[in-house]
């Protein structure tokens, strides 16, 4: 085939690209810097940490804040400031692992689900939803009295919860791609599967599944800071945010800020993830 | 007429769904709590346990037999009302939960009661008026409950109305319950903070469907038709909403399960779930089993009667 | 005009939020009047502003849009001044709106009397058993079926063209001034269409309603309207009486658009292979269908013995309404739906039923392109990426070979080089179409299926891209399928025409002579309800009322 060449008519190459501008409004910035901010503290907070947070450092118990004690003392009488910068570490930590888990395999198997159609779709979403059908703190309250608690099972157990879920709304994007002419341009042009999961439908869920990732977090930081409510989360004497307002519940008659400040802290993580996901850009947002 | 016989085929799946999917459910119950702990004649009789001791308890207890024939046991056991005993103080699980369940089911009656009525009126206003003032501070409120975990919601609300103000007791039992107006407070606390967190669902969910119709066409037409907001929303929008709008309701209370274990025991209240969360404690599986089943049971009516809502309020299907 | 217009809409301003936040001036200081009884036709293309300045005059903005500038003045009233309040008045009473889509426009949960008579309830207008009886009289001047009754049904239980007469029932019930149709015969079949534009004449014609006739269809304009405004980017090009317009259009953009209706005809290429050309693609009694499979045969059949030939080098158009099977056909074709009975060959060689089957190189041979670019471009990958991934696939170029081929490409399709580092969302409706042909010309292929490539363009944009499709075909010998609702684009561009009703094959003509030879009677009905750019057309027109009733579906 000879190539024929002659003016172009159409298209103007003077137009610059519109690329789309992926700004956030101040609501959503306020968001992701507070979400930034404690991601820093999971990492770096215990290296910060005025005093060792298993320490009991004061005789007074639930003691106001002060100028030693920035957030009070607990019911033992250890550093508040220093334990929620500790807790910072086990709430952010679990959840996020936990949150990748969980998104990983919902996305790759209500992708593959999509695509494949047929007895492998019908079998798998029928299972997964089964396991949607139980009430995420139950699962979580069945597993740890199964195996006990620890770091691990909590990981696995918050993934096995959000996994279901997950992948229905995978699935469900994908199935919506998978109708669209692009991709069965591609099938008609002989395209395999992994191309065609990879390729074409992939990019093409990735805003919605990043905004599904942040609501789900959310969710396992609201369980994991529930079940350690109960006293089946993290053990003691390490504590995560949740396990924090337990140690210290009976400081709420008192107001102190033990009780208080956990609670804030777990506040402001959720909150602030909402924010970001609620004012991310349209075109993030839309396509779910 | 084939438009209702569709309709009825469509019922029959989903409630077939709604049983293969309690059959699963059952199933990961049982496996969870049956299989995963490891030898239960081990933990029953503790580490000193002769060998002897342990394979005869074993025996008696009918572990020896495969699984699945256990499972199978098992089922027939809850159909029957059978429960088992309790490992900790060996009564039946029947007897335990008892009272408690109606306990539950009251606090979760009273919820609904309260809080159905409010989020639809505060969801359908946001939608009508959206993008108000009051539009918005309901959002902010109901994206701040939502973030928040239930505990905390119940904290504040023991802190604002028990501690602060002293209008109620902070602790729901022990209270006198004599009088009415006695139960009515030692009711309110738990109900006031499940309502909160039940709510914050609905009022979201309700407003969204209401939204979703007014986008339509037909509302579109109705407001170039002269039609002022109220009408646009009240004749034209609601009647379409109004599957949706069950859909969600009945969605929301199945928030309700997670939010009665914390609720309860925040409030020590007498309930299945303050029951299960001091067995999870004492690793009493018997009772965990029966109340995790419960719980799926509730939470798995509520999630099929609203995809049922859904299914039988679109009107292609209806008549 | 006249000195006691109806209509005065002076130095119109109209802005718009964009999805990126900016605000853009999508109507741009518009003038026109329109007197007591008059029909004005919008006519533009998409993006031209005309249904943004028709749903002003009911001072009503979609969302996003606000009027700035400007004064309209229906009547005694000034819309633009008015509150909200005082609007609703006088919506349904002074001014009414014929929707595009009556279908989405009825409320699906309540019955078709109630919405047609709603307008009198609104306006606390008296006495609802008058109204009814109104409503029955204005169904029987819109000639729908079983008049009496129909009001009793619910929106699906009627078919589109009945609903869209409906809808301008729920119009006419106010007794307005004005009444607004938006493109309301667009989604329609052609035999559908007749009756409805009919039926909205007949009551135009009776009544003293002005009217606001917003089209994209010149030829559907001059059967109705009296007068014409163009519209182009938000400001008036040309405005005119219709046999002005029609006749003598002095505006370059309004003969542009003239010109655009009048396709050349095709001509057949010449080929050294003489009269007896190979045939190229032979599909012999094919059968194809959805759903689930038994005995054999799918639940929904769609197809049914499908028999023809296309040689070398010729373009076989496809035509039909909604419903034919036409779109069904080409996928049989490609393999997408694998048809579960005859053959399809290829230079005389059978293909698998499946596209699992086919080798790459029969895969190679026939590309299908899809009506909407849209939806048939990635938009997630540049277009670099979409034109690259076939050569790397068929052909195994890479790298800069591929990057050279690629500018080729682009270039083949008179798209500048540069375009190539973009993403599908920053291009135009036609460029996009441009790059959906480019892709599948990149396989090289013998073949192309081209469902409905032009349906979705303005008129002008599609002109262009037939012309492109001809240009290419002289260059590389390429054969066409050619599906279209479109009679004339397929006479433009094809040799032979099948014609397709019910997924059966009703006759087979030569593109050039279908207006005039056509036999069957349903080719016959086709072919005389394609508007034609003549006042006096639908005026003139006789069809067979027994035909309509066999095969329009009304």
């Amino acid at each position: 085939m000879k190539a024929v060449s002659r003016p172009s008519r159409s298209g103007d190459p003077a137009t610059p690209p519109r690329r789309a501008g992926y700004s956030f409004n101040w609501v959503g910035r306020i968001g992701l810097g507070v979400i930034l901010f404690w991601g820093l503290v999971a990492i770096f907070g215990p290296a910060l940490a005025p005093y060792p947070p298993g320490e009991i450092v004061d005789w007074d118990y639930f003691s106001p804040m002060s100028a030693d004690y920035w957030l009070g003392t607990d019911y033992l009488g250890r550093d508040m400031f220093s334990r929620i910068l500790m807790g910072a570490r086990y709430t952010v930590g679990i959840a996020l692992v936990a949150v990748t888990l969980a998104c990983t395999g919902g996305v790759v198997l209500g992708m593959v689900a999509a695509v494949i159609g047929g007895w492998f779709d019908m079998i798998l979403s029928r299972l997964l939803d089964a396991f949607n059908g139980i009430p995420s703190l139950l699962f979580g309250l069945v597993a740890v009295a199964a195996v006990g608690s620890s770091i691990p099972v909590l990981v696995l157990t918050l993934a096995a919860i959000y996994l279901p879920g997950s992948y229905r709304f995978a699935r469900a994007l994908a199935v919506n791609i998978n109708t669209m002419d692009f991709v069965t341009v591609a099938r008609a042009r002989g395209e395999g599967t992994p191309y065609l999961i990879a390729r074409e439908i992939f990019p093409n869920i990735l805003g919605p599944v990043l905004a599904d990732l942040g609501l789900r977090f959310v969710f396992i930081v609201l369980v994991l800071s529930g079940l350690s409510f109960l006293g089946l989360g993290v053990q003691p004497p390490n504590a995560d945010w949740g396990a924090l307002v337990r140690e210290n519940i009976e400081g709420l008659s008192l107001g102190a800020p033990a009780v208080i400040f956990p609670s804030i802290t777990i506040a402001t993580l959720t909150i602030s993830v909402n924010m970001f996901i609620d004012n991310l850009p349209t075109k993030i947002r839309d396509r779910s | 007429m084939s438009a209702s016989l569709a309709t009825w085929i469509l019922v029959a799946q989903r409630l077939a769904i709604a049983l293969l999917t309690l059959v699963i459910v059952s199933f990961a119950v049982f496996f969870a709590t049956e299989m995963l702990p490891g030898d239960v004649a081990q933990i029953l009789l503790g580490q000193a346990a002769t060998p002897e001791a342990v394979a005869g308890l074993r025996e008696a207890m009918g572990l020896d037999e495969p699984a699945l024939l256990r499972f199978l046991g098992w089922m027939r056991g809850l159909v029957s009302g059978d429960f088992g005993t309790s490992y900790v103080n060996d009564m039946p699980v029947a007897e335990l939960i008892g009272d408690r369940l109606i306990n539950s089911l009251r606090l979760a009656g009273v919820t609904t009661a309260v809080s159905v009525p409010v989020s639809l009126v505060l969801g359908i206003g946001a939608a009508m008026w959206r993008g108000s003032f009051f539009d918005r501070t309901v959002s902010i409120l109901t994206i701040s409950v939502i973030s928040v975990p239930e505990f905390m919601v119940a904290t504040l609300a023991v802190l604002i109305f028990a501690v602060w103000l002293g209008w109620l007791p902070a602790l729901s039992y022990g209270a006198d319950t004599g009088s009415l107006a006695a139960m009515l407070k030692a009711y309110a606390m738990p109900v006031i903070s499940l309502s909160f967190v039940i709510s914050a669902q609905m009022i979201r969910m309700t407003r969204a469907a209401v939204i979703e119709t007014i986008n339509t066409p037909y509302v579109e037409m109705a407001l170039l038709k002269g039609a002022g907001r109220v009408r646009m929303v009240l004749v034209h929008a609601l009647p379409n909403a109004l599957g949706p709008i069950a859909n969600a309701v009945a969605l929301s209370l199945s928030y309700l399960v997670g939010g009665v274990i914390i609720v309860e025991t925040i409030f020590n209240y007498p309930g299945v779930a303050k029951l299960m969360v001091d067995a999870v404690a004492t690793r009493d599986l018997p009772l965990i089993q029966s109340c995790a089943m419960i719980f799926c049971v509730s939470y798995l009516t509520l999630i099929t009667l609203a995809d049922l809502m859904a299914i039988l309020s679109n009107p292609r299907l209806r008549r | 005009m006249t000195k006691q217009s109806l209509v005065s809409v002076r130095d119109l301003h109209i802005g718009a939020i964009t999805d990126s936040g900016r605000e853009v001036e999508i109507i741009k200081g518009v003038n026109f009047e329109i007197a007591p009884g008059e029909i004005v036709a919008l006519i533009g293309e998409s993006g031209s502003g005309k249904t943004t300045i028709a749903l002003s005059l009911m001072g009503h903005a979609r969302p996003g849009c606000s009027i700035h500038a400007g004064t309209i003045r229906l009547g005694e009233h000034d819309v633009t001044a008015m509150s909200e309040r005082r609007r609703a008045d006088i919506r349904g009473t002074e001014v009414s709106y014929v929707p595009q889509s009556a279908a989405a426009a009825f409320n699906p949960s309540k019955r078709i009397m109630d919405q047609v008579i709603e307008v009198t309830a609104i306006h606390n207008l008296p006495n609802r058993s008058g109204a009814e009886a109104r409503a029955v009289e204005l169904f029987r001047a819109l000639a729908l079926p079983s008049p009496e009754t129909i009001g009793q049904r619910y929106p699906h239980q009627v078919s589109g063209g009945q609903l869209q007469r409906l809808s301008a029932a729920m119009a006419l019930i106010g007794d307005p001034k004005l009444v607004i149709f938006d493109e309301p015969t667009t989604a329609l079949d052609v035999t559908t269409q007749i009756e409805v534009l009919r039926a909205f004449r007949s009551v135009m014609e009776k009544s003293d309603m002005a009217g606001v006739y917003v089209t994209h269809d010149l030829a559907v304009v001059a059967q109705i309207a009296d007068r014409i405004i163009v519209l182009k980017g938000g400001e008036i090009q040309e405005e005119g009486t219709t046999e002005q317009i029609v006749n003598a259009p002095r505006h370059p953009y309004t003969k542009e658009l003239l010109a655009a209706f009048d396709p050349v005809p095709h001509e057949a290429i010449a080929t050294a292979d003489g009269p007896d050309r190979a045939p190229l693609l032979e599909v012999d009694r094919l059968s194809a269908g959805y759903g689930s499979m038994r005995g054999g045969e799918p639940t929904a059949k769609i197809l049914d013995d499908i028999s023809f030939t296309l040689e070398r080098g010729r373009n076989l158009g496809v035509v039909g309404e909604s419903g034919s099977g036409k779109s069904t056909l080409a996928r049989a074709i490609a393999g997408i739906l694998p048809p579960y009975r005859g053959e399809v060959l290829v230079n005389g060689v059978a293909l698998p039923a499946s596209l699992g089957q086919r080798s790459k190189e029969q895969l190679r041979q026939a590309q299908i392109v899809f009506q909407l670019a849209d939806t048939a471009l990635n938009p997630a990958q540049p277009i670099e990426t979409i034109l690259g991934r076939p050569l790397t696939f068929y052909h195994g170029i890479k790298g800069r070979a591929r990057e050279k081929r690629v500018i080729e490409l682009l270039d083949m399709v008179q798209l500048p080089a540069a375009l190539r580092h973009r993403l599908p969302m920053e291009l135009s409706g036609g460029q996009k179409q441009r790059v959906n042909l480019a892709r599948a010309l990149g396989a090289e292929p013998q073949l192309i299926l081209c469902d409905e490539i032009t349906s979705a363009l303005d008129t002008v944009v599609a002109a262009a891209i037939l012309e492109l499709l001809k240009e290419l075909q002289r260059e590389l010998s390429l054969s066409y399928m050619f599906i279209s609702h479109d009679l004339s684009t397929v006479e433009a561009i094809c040799d032979d025409v099948l014609v397709m009703y019910k997924g059966e094959i009703v006759e087979r003509l030569p593109a050039a002579t279908m207006s005039t030879e056509a036999q069957h009677p349903y080719s016959k009905l086709l072919v005389s309800s394609v508007p034609k750019l003549d006042t006096g057309w639908l005026a003139g027109l006789e069809q067979d009322p027994e035909l309509i009733a066999r095969f329009a579906n009304r």
